[in-house]
């Protein structure tokens, strides 16, 4: 298997204001009577694009995959594909094609006429069905399951018939809604990456909904994080980690510590001071007393018994409350004077450590003037 | 469970005594050699070979069939719609109303409902005959069509039907490629009930037949008020054979499909498991 990695880091459609997007969300919303699951939503999603729609349940990452679908119309705003509005084109005539939470496999159909059921329906011949089966169970890894009946198949290999099935027409746009739900840890793992190795290959545009974090950072491009049927932020899984644009997105990504603090002015400038004593400066004005976070992730934390030197560095006494053992990492629990716990993580890269930190010890607990990143909202 | 006490014997026996006694004393009368219908002289069954001369019977059979037929069909294809109607549009106005239309002649009583077929019928000035007979047992039956249907529908997964629309199946297609044919064993028992419905029906079509529609049970029940001979007890023990099949069957297919279906979920189940613990070559390899 050739690496991705070339082609995954030259690959950024989204920041060439050239480029045209594929599918276009604008200003979509939907309403189920009185309760609103998609808000004014606008998004754009871009060929060869593996997008992944993340969020909690009940966030209205499903509704927005059926609207694209077809199986929901939008109560107001637009959808468009490859430039052409989707609004009364119905389910069965949209090149897109969707693999579902729950399978959706036909009971009474075997796995070779499930995968053939969308081929028959355009009418395509008996030898190229047979032969496009054929080529569909390999990839899947499922020849000798052909005859079989869903019922007569384990959990992973319905995913796997469910994939095949809905790529067999080979559509512009997969769309897949919680794909890996429903499979263990293990086979979810492995199957992150046969779908990233899949969606390369056959160069497809994959939207793929889930509640994963771990999985919507292992597989795609750019991930849209929603919550309450909005998208809270739209970018590549180093920028939603690293540079998350409000506390939401902070805290559902991953661990975080929030350091919070007031507004000061300081020789005219904003800066945060935080009840621990230390200070950051502010990239832009803000009114002085409004509250402010920074968000410092665990492994940018640094516990040392020596007082950390070096330019701009912020440090802070703390006491070790708790120490998690991982194996590969252990995680300090470091408890501030202010009373606050902060989580510190480091990587347990040698084997043994000659003088251990111990609980109650006092320490001090460091990052790097850019480690923390001021949040507002 | 509970121990088989003398008292559950003895209620279960008298239950079953009390609703299977007189027809088994029919099927046994069927093969007595008197013609006498009380008094046993031994066994026979010439009283079928008769039956198949007694022509007036066996034109009734004829209409009975067909009626049977034409209207269990219609019926299934009529309740099969109200079904699916009624388990998917949840919301359209007078839905309440168009429910309990539905099932009221479930609990109508038949003189009511044969009455006013018949009231119908002269209404609108149709020759009563077979057609009406035909008429008024679809429309008795379609009631219970739907709700062995619909039964059915409230277990039905609908995503498979957006499934199929996704892959390209227009909602005609969808019906027939993948709806229908899971709901198919529910058809099937309704239209089954619906035959044999049709099949022992006496009031509702007394009500809607007119001259030259004679069904089998109206010309029995005319020859038994001249008296009961043996060759109503051997035609009554074919039809109580033939039905006795029909509701077997239907329960049989139901039953198996079931079986079957809990056998193979549990294999998969156990082979997903084996290779969970001990993955082959093939599938670690990723
Ligand atoms: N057909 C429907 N009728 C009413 N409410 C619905 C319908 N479909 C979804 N909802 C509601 O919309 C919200 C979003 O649903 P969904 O998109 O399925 O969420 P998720 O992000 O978990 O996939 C949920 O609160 C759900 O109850
Ligand atoms: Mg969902």
């Amino acid at each position: 298997m050739k690496s991705l990695g070339i082609f995954r880091r030259s690959f950024a459609p989204w920041a060439d204001p050239n480029a045209k997007p594929f599918i276009s969300f604008r200003n979509v919303t939907k309403r189920f009577g009185d309760f609103t699951a998609v808000d004014n939503l606008s998004l754009d999603i871009y060929t060869r694009e593996f997008f992944a729609l993340l969020g909690g349940s009940g966030c209205g990452k499903s509704t927005l995959l059926r609207m694209l679908a077809g199986f929901e119309q939008p109560t107001s705003g637009e959808i468009m594909l490859d430039g052409q509005s989707l609004s009364g084109i119905p389910p069965y005539r949209r090149p897109v094609n969707m693999m579902f939470q729950s399978y959706a496999l036909f009971p009474h159909m075997s796995v070779e006429k499930n995968i053939a059921f969308g081929l028959k329906q355009d009418g395509m011949p008996k030898t190229e069905i047979a032969e496009r089966v054929a080529q569909m169970l390999k990839l899947v890894k499922l020849e000798a399951f052909a005859a079989r009946k869903p019922h007569q198949l384990s959990g992973g290999q319905r995913q796997r018939v469910a994939l095949a099935r809905s790529l067999a027409k080979r559509p512009k746009v997969l769309l897949l809604d919680e794909p890996l739900g429903a499979l263990d840890k293990k086979l979810r793992e492995e199957t992150q990456f046969e779908l990233m190795d899949l969606q390369y290959e056959l160069g497809l545009t994959f939207v793929v909904v889930t509640h994963d974090q771990e999985e919507a950072m292992t597989m795609s491009d750019r991930i849209a994080v929603m919550s309450h049927g909005r998208v809270i932020q739209v970018a590549t899984p180093a920028e939603i980690y690293e540079a998350p644009n409000s506390r939401f997105v902070a805290e559902f990504i991953g661990d975080v510590n929030m350091i919070e603090g007031k507004v000061a002015l300081e020789d005219g400038r904003s800066i945060l001071r935080t009840a621990e004593g230390i200070s950051v400066a502010l990239p832009e004005t803000l009114a002085e007393g409004q509250s402010v976070a920074l968000a410092v992730r665990p492994e940018k934390l640094k516990v040392s018994r020596q007082q950390p030197e070096g330019a701009g560095v912020h440090a802070m006494r703390g006491e070790i409350w708790d120490i998690a053992y991982f194996g590969d990492m252990t995680v300090f629990h470091v408890k501030l004077p202010s009373g606050k716990i902060v989580k510190a993580s480091s990587l347990n890269a040698t084997r043994g450590v000659e003088d251990p930190f111990g609980y109650d010890e006092q320490i001090w607990v460091s990052f790097e003037p850019q480690a923390g990143i001021v949040l507002k909202g | 469970m509970g121990r088989w006490s003398r008292f559950n014997v003895a209620s279960i026996a008298i239950g079953f005594a009390f609703l299977y006694l007189p027809i088994v004393l029919l099927v046994v009368y069927s093969f007595n050699e008197s013609r006498l219908v009380t008094v046993w002289t031994g066994f026979s069954t010439k009283w079928y070979g008769t039956l198949l001369t007694n022509q007036a019977l066996l034109d009734a059979a004829w209409v009975t069939l067909r009626v049977g037929v034409l209207s269990a069909s219609a019926a299934t294809v009529l309740g099969t719609l109200a079904a699916l109607s009624l388990s998917r549009y949840s919301e359209f106005r007078g839905r309440t109303l168009f429910s309990g239309m539905i099932y009221a002649p479930l609990v109508m009583p038949e003189v009511i409902t044969g009455l006013s077929m018949l009231l119908l019928f002269v209404a609108v000035g149709l020759d009563r005959g077979f057609w009406t007979v035909t008429l008024a047992h679809t429309t008795f039956t379609m009631c219970f069509v739907a709700v062995v249907v619909q039964s059915r529908l409230q277990s039905f997964d609908r995503s498979i039907e957006e499934a199929a629309m996704d892959l390209g199946a227009t909602p005609v297609a969808t019906f027939f490629q993948v709806t229908l044919p899971v709901i198919l064993p529910a058809v099937l028992s309704g239209w089954v009930l619906a035959f044999t419905l049709s099949l022992d029906d006496l009031v509702i079509a007394s009500f809607a037949s007119g001259p030259g529609a004679t069904t089998l049970p109206m010309r029995i029940y005319s020859q038994v008020r001249l008296g009961v001979t043996p060759e109503i007890n051997a035609i009554c023990t074919i039809l109580i054979g033939i039905v006795a099949c029909g509701v077997l069957i239907a329960a049989l297919v139901t039953r198996r499909r079931e079986l079957q279906r809990q056998r193979d979920e549990r294999a998969a189940f156990a082979e997903g498991m084996s290779r969970a613990i001990n993955p082959p070559p093939a599938a670690a390899g990723g």
